[in-house]
């Protein structure tokens, strides 16, 4: 009775051994070539999709314009996203938190640019509250501010700048407010408050400006010109997104490799604690962060609203997850990751076109997200830490 | 927490009145359910009160009553299943929505006729809705397997991302109607599925009537509800929604008897020690990643259950029932009661549906009912009346205003409570993943260790 019994045991500990034993080779296994894995496996379908658009292209299903088109929308998103997607990514690598209301932040720019745009636009036209609450009795309309970057270039440029200067008092203001309070608390308690600031910021926009969508700009005028070779003519609005977006892109870069507190930053990105004990101020660094990161993300918000031509109080949540897509491309943390990641992102979205219908682009974005944060967490580029 | 925090909490309880506090000769569930109903008896006297000062009727007063306390047990199951997630295994999981709208999508197309614009299986809701909670239990095992190594804020954003994916596959045009294995199903896109049985008509007139079919022929106790309302003046339309919502409290109550024996159980310890340590848990030889699975799978199972009877109820389902911020709304109410306790995500369900979200609106008609306020529609013409001395016009804004400021007021409440209160406005909560408590013997310098009792009796 007990011999059998513990034969029995015996026998059980030994297949429960092996089979332990099996599930931990198959496990260090999966574990050590997963991610490279899936690397591989998207590097060869975007070969495939490369050869599939290359065959496209000879056989005349689409046209060579129509892929000059894509690649052009592509940048142009991409460049918006990746305004945005700095931001966040500079709050991942120093705050250590996922910041939900970012894409509030974005709307924010965007109204307040705005307003500021219509109040320099429409002086003389429009009493100071019809400006500056964007027209809600529906009497004075862009049409009529003549609102396009030749129409009112002057109250679009002070926009601009009106929008990350907003933007970057918004963010301070929520930082004094709610992040300061809690600089310790870990990520988690970090993005549900972020998520609360997000609802709070959305809806006090909500309070001043209503639901409603607006249309705030014309409709771009159009560029013709010999040097513009994909296309017969591009829209102005568009190639200021892009002339603004790259310009932002490449001051940054200056800021973060030759002056003292970028440096401070990326060192505070990479080690916290070792940015400690060198003496880096941090709440110093905190503050460059939202300044710059708020910055770009205010003007951002307000760009796009230049290329969309509308503007309504979800425009920066719909965007959110896009963001998100295009930071954990490029790899949690890194910047110039996030630009990268952007502007795939941004190219993806409009490419896939050529394969899947367009109310899919976007679900296309977030599944290759997911992948990535499930087999390659550290981004594309493999952990590659730039800051 | 500390010793410390157990200290500052006994101080506290002397504040409070002593039927709230717990004690050591009460069991536990009997100081919950006065927690509960105490929350339910809070909400009810403010609703009372604002419908009698709104001028309602005691119809409509009763309507509203029914209307806050289905809400409240709607959102309650759900915050259930979210406890099971995030409070006992600490899977922070934010993609609720798209899990709901797992469940409600494959009832609709399993019920719904296959001659309609949007062709179903035809079957019933008894195959339906079990349909549809396996649906959302298989899509969470989808979810959850590659996800489960994941930090927890990279796990949100996946989940996050994973509903929006499923709502917008949904709301795809390219999925309307299709055929699979030669049946023809579809989502209907943007316009959603119609025609299939609004469950909360069956089901209230299947309690009711002997006929369901047409409501006639009712039953003996529908018959007793029928001459008790009448007494009331209460149209036959409110006793059947009510009769609904007693069935979700049915339901709020066997899924929390369910997880409350859950996570007593073995595998309920297992899950509080994965959120404590999961590493530890490992090195004792459990097999986490395979009790995380079943308790994803089974909160999705549940969430995919109230996405059927709250969201995807009244006949029709559209990818718009099921956003993302439904998905905070849950969130919300569960931080209110503090994660980790099922009596405190009820409780956090009560007060976040009559305070938070239908509050509001009563104190909106509240107002309007008793000063004559002028209706203003924009920001401007308020602040000119402001300017101009006349805090009316303001004031007629923000009641105009009151739907979306209650939005304002869920996100400062959710920024106060992680700030002031991160364990819940109960204090905490959570349930040790140890048998008995060990906090009681860390803190032997209070003479009074009377804090929330919470070993297991």
């Amino acid at each position: 009775m007990v011999r059998d019994g513990l034969n029995d045991i015996t026998s059980r500990i030994s297949v429960e051994a092996i089979r332990h034993q099996v599930e931990a080779l198959r496990y260090r296994a999966s574990r050590w070539s997963l991610g490279e894995w899936f690397g591989v496996a998207l590097v060869l379908l975007v070969v495939i999709l490369a050869i599939d658009l290359v065959r496209r292209l000879v056989v005349g299903d689409i046209g060579p314009s129509t892929v000059g088109t894509f690649l052009w929308r592509g940048s142009v998103d991409g460049l918006l996203i990746a305004l945005a997607a700095v931001g966040l990514s500079m709050t991942y690598s120093i705050l250590r938190f996922a910041n939900f209301s970012q894409g509030d932040l974005v709307t924010t720019g965007a109204f307040t640019g705005w307003a500021a745009a219509y109040v320099v636009a429409g002086i003389g036209v429009a009493d100071f509250g019809t400006r500056f609450f964007l027209n809600p009795d529906r009497g004075t309309s862009a049409r009529e501010l003549d609102m396009h970057i030749f129409g009112a270039p002057l109250a679009i440029f002070t926009g601009l700048i009106v929008a990350a200067v907003m933007t970057i008092l918004v963010a301070l203001a929520i930082d004094k407010l709610v992040y300061k309070r809690m600089r310790n608390a870990g990520g988690i308690p970090l993005l549900i408050a972020s998520v609360g600031v997000a609802l709070a910021l959305r809806y006090i926009i909500v309070f001043f400006y209503g639901e409603r969508t607006r249309g705030v700009t014309r409709s771009s005028p159009v560029i013709e010109h010999e040097l513009l070779f994909w296309t017969d003519a591009v829209d102005a609005h568009q190639l200021v997104v892009v002339v603004i977006g790259v310009l932002m892109v490449f001051s940054l870069h200056i800021v973060l490799q030759y002056t003292k507190l970028g440096k401070a930053m990326r060192a505070m990105a990479d080690n916290k604690d070792l940015a400690l004990v060198t003496g880096i101020p941090t709440e110093r660094v905190v503050l460059v962060t939202w300044v710059l990161g708020a910055g770009l993300t205010g003007m951002g918000g307000y760009l796009i609203v230049l290329e969309q031509e509308t503007l309504n109080f979800n425009t920066g949540w719909f965007l959110l997850l896009l963001i998100f897509a295009a930071v954990i491309l490029g790899g949690i943390g890194s910047i110039y990751g996030a630009i990268v990641g952007a502007l795939i992102i941004g190219m993806a979205i409009n490419i896939s076109l050529v394969w899947i219908p367009s109310d899919l682009t976007e679900v296309a974005a977030f599944m290759l997200m997911i992948l990535i944060l499930i087999f390659r967490p550290s981004g594309i580029f493999g952990g590659v830490e730039t800051a | 927490m500390t010793a410390d925090d157990g200290g500052r909490l006994s101080s506290l309880a002397k504040y409070v009145p002593g039927f709230l506090t717990a004690s050591d000769d009460r069991p536990r569930w009997l100081d919950d359910l006065r927690l509960i109903l105490l929350a339910t008896a809070v909400v009810y006297l403010t609703f009372i009160l604002l419908g009698l000062i709104g001028g309602l009727s005691i119809n409509g007063i009763t309507r509203e009553l029914q209307a806050v306390t289905l809400l409240s047990a709607s959102i309650a199951l759900v915050v259930l299943a979210l406890n099971l997630h995030w409070g006992y295994t600490g899977l922070f999981n934010i993609g609720i929505a798209g899990f709901m709208a797992v469940g409600a999508y494959t009832t609709a197309m399993v019920t719904a006729s296959p001659d309609a614009r949007i062709p179903g299986l035809g079957l019933s809701l008894w195959i339906g809705i079990p349909a549809g909670m396996i649906a959302a239990a298989l899509v969470g095992f989808i979810v959850a397997l590659p996800a489960l190594r994941l930090r927890a804020d990279y796990f949100a954003i996946v989940t996050l991302a994973a509903a929006e994916v499923i709502r917008r596959l949904y709301n795809s045009s390219s999925l309307d109607q299709f055929e699979l294995f030669g049946i023809a199903l579809g989502t209907g896109s943007g316009r959603g599925i119609r025609d299939f049985p609004n469950i909360r008509n069956t089901v209230s007139r299947h309690i009711l009537y002997a006929d369901p079919g047409g409501p006639s022929d009712p039953y003996p106790w529908g018959q007793l509800l029928f001459t008790i309302g009448e007494e009331f003046d209460l149209i036959a339309f409110v006793i059947e929604r009510i009769v609904y919502t007693l069935f979700i409290i049915v339901l709020v109550i066997l899924v929390f008897v369910l997880l409350t024996r859950t996570a007593n159980s073995p595998f309920g310890r297992i899950l509080k020690a994965i959120r404590e340590d999961e590493l530890a848990t490992k090195s004792l030889g459990k097999n986490t990643n395979r009790v995380k699975i079943k308790a994803f799978m089974l909160g999705c199972a549940i969430m995919g259950l109230a996405g059927i009877v709250w969201q995807g109820s009244r006949g029709n389902v559209t990818p718009d029932l099921f956003m993302p911020i439904i998905t905070f709304y849950i969130f919300i109410a569960l931080i209110i009661g503090g994660s980790g306790s099922n009596a405190g995500g009820v409780v956090g369900a009560v007060l976040f549906a009559g305070l938070l979200f239908d509050g509001p609106p009563m104190v909106e008609r509240a107002v309007n009912n008793l000063v004559d306020l002028p209706r203003t529609n924009t920001m401007n013409d308020a602040l000119i009346g402001l300017a101009n001395l006349d805090p009316e016009v303001f004031f007629g804004y923000v009641m105009v205003q009151m739907s979306s400021l209650r939005f304002m007021l869920f996100g400062i409440v959710l920024i106060l409570l992680m700030i002031y209160r991160p364990d819940g406005v109960l204090g905490h909560r959570n349930e040790p993943a140890a048998a008995i408590d060990l906090r009681k013997q860390q803190a032997p310098d209070h003479e009074e260790t009377n804090e929330v009792d919470e070993t297991d009796e």
